[in-house]
């Protein structure tokens, strides 16, 4: 019964992770319509900048934080503006190739400048862990530090887009981006916006990611970047809230997979579900359904 | 003489494009003159090829992108190495031949029941979900042992332990993937896997079920209009690029000593697609062209030590900043007007002057 | 200029009119309270309506009517919520799209929808799909079948093509075409399926009063040439009364009047739906 308790708490503190990165995949996805595939590199240099500020430089985590995410949210708006922007009008393929182009890159400069050798990352949460039952359920420090970030990120961005003007305007260039220039709506500057938001997110989730699994290498981002992928689209892509229930749901099957089924078998678990739900909901749990007008 | 279909001459150009980089590289080898690293190549070179061609079938004629085109290639390579492997009492050729086609069988079958599902889904979900099965192929094939003995193969999804062989080889051992393949792939298998999956797609394309591919590519809705069955073509499309890219994974398995599952992982699906998106989508020519740059490229930049991965998504970035820059496509469309109308005017030219005789 | 035929129209037994010479065959489409819902719009409802077997027949109505929609009724790209469509007196209540086509309802689109990249000639033959027809085995390995279809195909799609003098164009690429031309082309592709009742969504709409008249011409063309029935929305006045023998309007997706050009023109309710209350 305890182990059930902390396998949920576990799943949902994993998908927290995978919700704050698929946020940023469906908010780009949503306003530019562009599967953006460099996001979860962004993850891992988000991660390097908190273990360099930490261990090089000594700053205490927070800072490392902070730092980790004014530098992805720069990467963002400068990876927008350098190899997006000239292709907003290119065919959807030429802008994935591109984004695989930025993965690599990214891949590759962190490979140069942090050599292949992992990087034992250093927990950015000190805290003891929470101790329930009389000490039968254990429950690390981070996994509560993530499912909060986690609540928190959640509540700011559905206050942000539902409030803001710029929240607004993502809502608009979102559901008309043609539509929403018309209405005098900054769209390039929406669009950087977005991107900044989301790489500011991909830092956090690269350093919550780290803290819980604390092998830090130029590749740690692929896999989470995908999976959070496929949360963002088992929720219904361009929908934040579809995002975070993908997130959560995502995370809590892995473990359990992982825990009652196989250790081995558990990605190909996961992707089945993925396309179970899509065969049943064609555009994912939360996403719209469209009807193509004939 | 007949004047020549313009599809034709394209055809001949792309056969004689490939033939005769096959009798250079054939020529110069002979002379001695093929540096290892590149002779190496030769065979990866015509599998990548053949599943950039492929790959081309399904997003570029077909219309829908797939990101798990390694998945299949996967399923062909291990099918591969297997039949080759159980059938040592055969002549290499005849086993490298067996082994590619039932190679290419098997990954057809895979993409039959991939392709079910996954087409009743459009665009981008479609991406994903050929993304997870080919994570989902990558991950069962990490955990399969498959064995030979006397009493002949044994299958398992735990270890090796459990195929209970008796005096028998473990060909796939879970993720240690293929350890002692025979080395049967050649260049010239290569050469004719190219010229088989060349002339399948190029036939294909210019034939009833061709149309019916390209009209659903060009408007789902109005090729059903016109009654074609759109479930029926799609699938064709796909477990027929499923069955090719399954022959080009068996000839690739057999090239080397060993094989592992991971490589045939969400990056080579990425690779290829970066053959086919470079080459153009549909196009066949330019899919051969790509595939070889590409994959001459990163090795010809070994010098660079480091920095050649760094180097080749730089170019990646560039080379699809410029090809779909407005301005520079704008202005060559016009300058590929201007060409059209200088060889016709020179056509029309020498037909006048044929008159006079 | 093409005029309709002097055909008297007669009542038929499900209050619609066909013309006189198709009494002795059976109708090509009747319709039996077909509607359909959208959600809780009801966007077509009660649609009653019989073709004769070689009628030009009419379907008019204000824009947002449900003329389209019940041509994707028709063609089965929505299901009806309610009603039956009875084609050749066949149902077709558990036929899709594919298999409406085949048993011989064809139809062009009121946004254009043509196969954009491909070439005029093989717009056309792909609407031959299922009249000539080549396995796929046969086609990769270039066997003698593959050629032989491929020459029938080629030759039927050129006679089809000469119904609007299409032929010099067929190598073009058929998003090249001017619009006009499109249209057209729509048209041949929807006849080279071999139907028996055509539905033309709008087939003048962006053309000039000399195309418009040209086109008159050439589908009382088709109508005697192939013995089919037609069935067209337009909002172009002259070309509906000028051949269409049976007119129903729509207003609301009611049948609001079912008559002769005639008998429409001078139909109070239909001057109340497009003018507005006198």
């Amino acid at each position: 019964m305890m182990n059930l308790l902390l396998n949920l708490i576990n799943g949902i503190s994993l998908g927290s992770v995978y919700a704050i990165i698929a946020l940023g995949y469906t908010m780009v996805y949503g306003i530019a319509k562009m599967l953006n595939f460099a996001h979860g590199d962004v993850i891992m240099v988000g991660a390097y900048i908190c273990y360099c500020s930490m261990s090089y430089l000594n700053l205490p985590p927070v800072v490392g934080v902070i730092l980790a995410v004014i530098v992805c949210t720069v990467l963002g708006i400068v990876i927008e503006r350098l190899a997006y922007k000239p292709l907003r009008s290119a065919p959807s393929l030429a802008v994935l190739i591109t984004a695989i182009g930025v993965s690599y890159f990214l891949q590759n400069a962190a490979l140069l400048t942090w050599k292949s050798d992992p990087k034992v990352f250093t927990s950015v949460v000190n805290l003891p862990s929470l101790s329930l039952f009389d000490g039968r359920l254990t429950i690390s420090a981070v996994t509560i530090v993530t499912v909060l970030a986690n609540i928190v990120i959640m509540i700011a961005l559905t206050t942000f887009t539902g409030k803001t003007k710029m929240g607004k305007s993502m809502r608009a260039v979102s559901e008309d981006n043609g539509a929403a220039q018309l209405m005098g709506i900054d769209v390039n500057r929406t669009i950087s916006m977005t991107f900044a938001i989301g790489s500011g997110l991909a830092a956090i989730a690269g350093v919550l990611l780290c803290s819980a699994y604390p092998t830090l290498m130029p590749t740690t981002g692929s896999m989470p970047g995908i999976k959070a992928f496929t949360a963002a689209v088992l929720g219904g892509i361009g929908s934040i809230p579809g995002a975070m229930l993908g997130g959560i749901l995502l995370g809590v099957i892995e473990i359990f997979a992982k825990a009652y089924i196989s250790t081995q078998l558990s990605d190909a678990i996961v992707f089945a579900v993925l396309i179970i739900v899509l065969l049943i909901r064609p555009t994912g749990l939360l996403g719209k359904q469209i009807r193509e007008k004939v | 003489m007949k004047k020549m279909k313009k599809s034709t001459r394209s055809k001949l150009i792309t056969y004689a494009m490939v033939a005769a980089g096959f009798v250079v590289m054939q020529g110069l080898s002979a002379a001695g003159m093929v540096s290892n690293s590149l002779a190496g190549q030769l065979v990866p070179i015509c599998v990548y090829i053949s599943m950039a061609i492929s790959l081309n079938l399904v997003v570029g004629i077909l219309g829908d992108l797939s990101l798990g085109h390694a998945g299949f290639m996967s399923v062909g390579a291990f099918t591969g190495v297997v039949v080759s492997m159980s059938l040592r009492f055969l002549p290499p050729l005849a086993r490298l031949v067996l082994a590619i086609g039932i190679g290419g069988v098997f990954a057809g079958i895979a993409g039959v029941i991939v392709g079910i599902p996954v087409l009743r889904l459009q665009g981008d979900y479609l991406a994903i979900v050929t993304l997870a099965f080919g994570e989902i192929i990558k991950n069962l094939l990490n955990n399969l042992y498959v064995g030979v003995d006397k009493k002949g193969l044994h299958f398992s999804m735990k270890d090796a332990q459990a195929l209970r062989l008796k005096e028998g080889t473990v060909l796939i051992n879970g993720p240690m993937g293929a350890p002692g393949i025979e080395k049967l792939s050649t260049f010239l298998a290569g050469f004719v896997l190219v010229l088989i999956v060349l002339t399948v797609t190029l036939n294909l394309v210019e034939s009833r079920t061709g149309r019916a591919i390209m009209a659903i590519r060009d408007n789902r809705i109005a090729a059903e209009s016109v009654g074609i069955n759109v479930t029926k073509y799609k699938l064709m499309a796909f477990v027929t690029s499923a069955g090719l890219a399954g022959m080009a994974g068996a000839l690739y398995a057999l090239n080397y000593s060993s094989v592992l599952p991971k490589k045939f992982d969400f990056n080579t699906s990425i690779l290829i697609l970066v053959f086919v998106v470079l080459g153009g989508m549909g196009n066949i020519r330019g899919s051969i062209i790509a595939a070889t740059v590409l994959t001459i490229l990163p090795e010809a930049l070994r010098s660079l030590n480091d920095y050649r991965m760094l180097i080749y998504a730089i170019v990646l970035i560039l080379v699809m900043l410029v090809t779909n820059n407005p301005f520079l496509k704008t202005n060559w469309v016009m300058l590929k007007k201007r060409m059209a109308f200088w060889r016709k005017n020179k056509a029309n030219g020498g037909a006048a002057d044929g008159q006079k005789k | 200029m093409a005029r309709r035929s002097n055909t008297k129209m007669v009542p038929v037994p499900s209050d619609s009119i066909v013309p006189e010479r198709d009494l002795g065959r059976a109708p090509v489409l009747e319709t039996k309270h077909l509607g359909i819902d959208f959600g809780g719009l009801t966007a077509v409802d009660d649609f009653n309506l019989t073709v004769g077997a070689t009628e030009i027949a009419g379907l008019i109505g204000p824009n947002g009517a449900g003329k389209t929609t019940v041509f994707n009724l028709l063609t089965k790209v929505y299901q009806p919520t309610r009603g039956a469509i009875l084609l050749n007196g066949k149902q077709t209540a558990d036929m899709n799209t594919v298999q409406v086509n085949k048993a011989g309802i064809a139809r062009t689109f009121q946004n254009i929808r043509l196969f954009n990249d491909l070439t005029v000639e093989d717009n056309v033959k792909i609407g031959l799909h299922n009249q000539v027809k080549c396995g796929t085995v046969t086609s990769i390995l270039r066997l003698p079948g593959y050629w032989k279809s491929e020459k029938r195909a080629h030759d039927r799609a050129m006679e089809l093509l000469g119904i609007f003098g299409m032929q010099d164009v067929a190598k073009h690429q058929a998003g090249s075409l001017p619009y006009g031309a499109q249209r057209r082309l729509e048209i041949v592709r929807a006849l080279a399926t071999h139907p028996s009742l055509l539905l033309l969504d709008e087939p003048a709409a962006g053309m000039n009063p000399s195309e418009t008249s040209e086109l008159m011409e050439t589908i009382t063309y088709i109508r005697d040439t192939f013995q089919i029935a037609i069935m067209l929305i337009e909002h172009d006045m002259n070309l509906v009364m000028g051949i269409c023998e049976g007119i129903a309007v729509l207003n609301y997706g009611r049948i609001i009047a079912k008559g002769t050009p005639d008998e429409i023109q001078n139909n109070p309710q239909v001057i109340e739906a497009y003018l507005g209350k006198q």
